[in-house]
């Protein structure tokens, strides 16, 4: 069972009382279950106000919890014959991002994603799943791999950031973010993301410029992490929890200002308490997705793209030239 | 006698110079901050506001570059109305804006329009670091997506001089779609064979060095420029190890292949008609 977060605390106190419960009566044979029901009654309850009042601070722990479904825990519930492809063929493999080839419902697909490790060990490998320039690279030589074979492009998005490092900038990590933003508006094929858990700036951009983007209750999309924009906007890294809400960084706050296109629900408490179950969600609402872009041509598909793009954003006009026109 | 090189020189409190301390008469004079040399603000302008002790090239304001750039009365602004609004309903923001609207004469961090420069007609956009440093949000992100396409309709070029921190905080996630947005109107102007030249000036950095910046057909800077993704603190956090010293200028960019050619101020102008005139054809028949 996975170790309970801040806010869950009084459902994981209720639990070990009616396991305590439990245990009393067997021991002294004495009949509670009057007593029994009425806690387990009370615990669906708790359960049900907890998880459907979540805070935006609430949902960031979710998309953090060390037991999270990361890409490579998602993709044999959701793909067969999936084949790893590895390299940028410029300078090395990043383990931070993982893609290849598989199929979807039985269709060739190629599927992208960020990936961090649950534990210690395995985050030193995955380097947390901050990518360097040549994860970017290996991801977008698989897009341009599925666009020669006319194939759709699934990307998972999952990271807390393109990786601040001195090796990250002399490659030129600006530019590889770039050249994906700017590849992915042009490439003639379908594309789908799914935000699966934290997605930090420009590294997860760098794999979400697509036709669809889903997006899991619990998890978060934002220009910069609750601590990062707490540390630039109040000085005070400590008002994360502030910034987590100020920032409109979470599903439903990103639904609401069309930035996402389908918020995926998650099974109770988040997709950690049951990966297979959330896949099945997850498939769903890529099959779903995966249908409504089958009817447009490849020229279609960069057309509507680039109209998408294009119409982001909110701005004025100054009074004073109000009188002009 | 050799022992004479090592006479040991008498050490004195440096105490601050009269003229080093004298208050710089705003407007008449410019003190260096490379250098600490005075000089003439009219001599300076003059000198393309390039330090003539030191070479030290002072940051431009988006005007300043309007006119040391294009040929006299050419300049034509383009979309001068547009301004921000506060799509989060962020507290104070609107009242940064209107502080960085009084302090600078502008509107946006941005200033686009289209021009000639020595001739040769171009459309062009000029960050400004003074407002709100630079940071993209939704104006910026329009007036440069709108100026690329008026560059499609006009078939004309499209240069950028960069000059931003990044994404603006206060737009959220309406600021990194920002990115996608310029990245995507370039991606369909470089399809129709539009030329794009940036030249990135100090300081160019975030989510611009990550999307237009980036993406020029041919990528220049001005000297001493910082240019990069991450900020130098949080890498230095990161990986707790010290950088060099060049490290993210635009001379580190060109020893590591992220640029084409790192331009001196005064030869910008020459330089660009240069490749503007090779990109307009012509020559013996």
């Amino acid at each position: 069972m996975a170790p309970g977060l801040d806010f869950e605390k009084p459902i994981e106190e209720l639990k070990e009382k009616i396991r305590e419960l439990k245990s009393f009566m067997e021991e002294k044979d004495i009949d509670l279950t009057d007593e029994l029901e009425r806690l387990q009654t009370r615990l669906k309850e708790l359960e049900e106000e907890t998880y459907s009042n979540m805070s935006p601070w609430d949902r960031v722990q979710i998309a953090r919890h060390m037991d999270r479904p990361t890409t490579l825990d998602y993709i044999p519930h959701l793909f067969t014959d999936f084949i790893e492809c590895h390299g940028d063929r410029l300078f090395g493999d990043d383990p931070a991002i993982v893609g290849g080839i598989a199929k979807f419902h039985g269709h060739p697909v190629t599927v992208i994603g960020e990936q961090r490790g649950r534990d210690t060990k395995e985050n030193l490998k995955r380097n947390f799943g901050m990518a360097h320039p040549e994860g970017y690279r290996k991801a977008l030589r698989l897009m341009k791999q599925a666009e020669k074979f006319g194939r759709p492009v699934i990307t998972f998005i999952d990271t807390k950031g393109a990786f601040p490092g001195k090796a990250a900038e002399e490659r030129g990590q600006g530019e590889a973010i770039a050249r994906n933003l700017f590849e992915m508006a042009g490439l003639k094929v379908p594309m789908i993301s799914v935000v699966i858990g934290e997605g930090a700036s420009g590294g997860a951009l760098a794999l979400g410029v697509t036709d669809k983007i889903l997006m899991l209750e619990n998890s978060w999309y934002s220009v910069i992490s609750p601590e990062g924009a707490a540390a630039l906007l109040w000085k005070d890294s400590g008002l994360a929890e502030r910034a987590a809400k100020t920032m409109k960084i979470t599903g439903p706050d990103l639904k609401e200002l069309n930035i996402i296109d389908e918020l995926i629900p998650e099974v109770l408490g988040g997709a950690h308490h049951n990966p297979e179950e959330q896949a099945k969600t997850i498939d769903q609402y890529l099959w779903d997705a995966w249908q409504d872009l089958n009817p447009f041509n490849p020229e279609e598909l960069v057309k509507k793209r680039l109209e998408k793009y294009r119409k982001m954003g909110k701005y004025g006009v100054a009074s004073d030239f109000t009188h002009q026109s | 006698m050799i022992k004479d090189f090592f006479v040991k020189k008498k050490k004195y409190v440096t105490v601050p110079s009269q003229k080093a301390k004298q208050e710089v008469p705003e407007g008449i004079m410019k003190k260096c901050p490379q250098c600490k040399k005075i000089m003439y603000a009219k001599e300076l302008k003059k000198n393309l506001y390039i330090c003539q002790s030191c070479g030290y090239h002072y940051p431009l304001t988006a005007y300043e570059r309007v006119e040391i750039l294009f040929d006299k009365g050419s300049f034509e602004e383009f979309d001068r109305e547009m301004i921000s609004e506060n799509p989060l309903d962020f507290s104070g923001y609107l009242e940064k804006l209107d502080k960085d609207r009084e302090k600078t004469g502008l509107n946006e961090a941005v200033v686009t329009g289209k021009g000639k420069i020595n001739g040769y007609s171009t459309v062009v956009a000029v960050m400004d670091s003074r407002f709100r440093m630079g940071s993209m949000g939704s104006v910026v992100g329009e007036k440069i997506a709108r100026s690329i396409e008026r560059a499609m309709e006009l078939n004309l070029p499209v240069i950028i001089f960069t000059a931003s921190g990044g994404a603006r905080m206060q737009e959220g996630m309406l600021s990194l779609m920002q990115m996608a947005k310029t990245s995507a109107v370039l991606k369909q102007f470089s399809d129709d064979g539009g030329l794009f030249i940036t030249v990135m000036t100090h300081p160019t950095t975030g989510g611009v060095t990550a999307s237009f910046a980036s993406l020029g057909d041919y990528n220049f800077a001005e000297p001493g420029a910082l240019i990069g993704f991450a900020g130098r603190r949080v890498i230095e956090q990161t990986i707790r190890e010290e950088l060099p010293e060049d490290f993210q200028t635009a001379e580190f960019l060109l020893k590591h292949g992220q640029l084409d050619k790192v331009i001196p101020r005064d030869e910008l102008k020459e330089t660009l008609s240069t490749v503007l005139s090779i990109h307009t054809g012509g020559g013996e028949k």
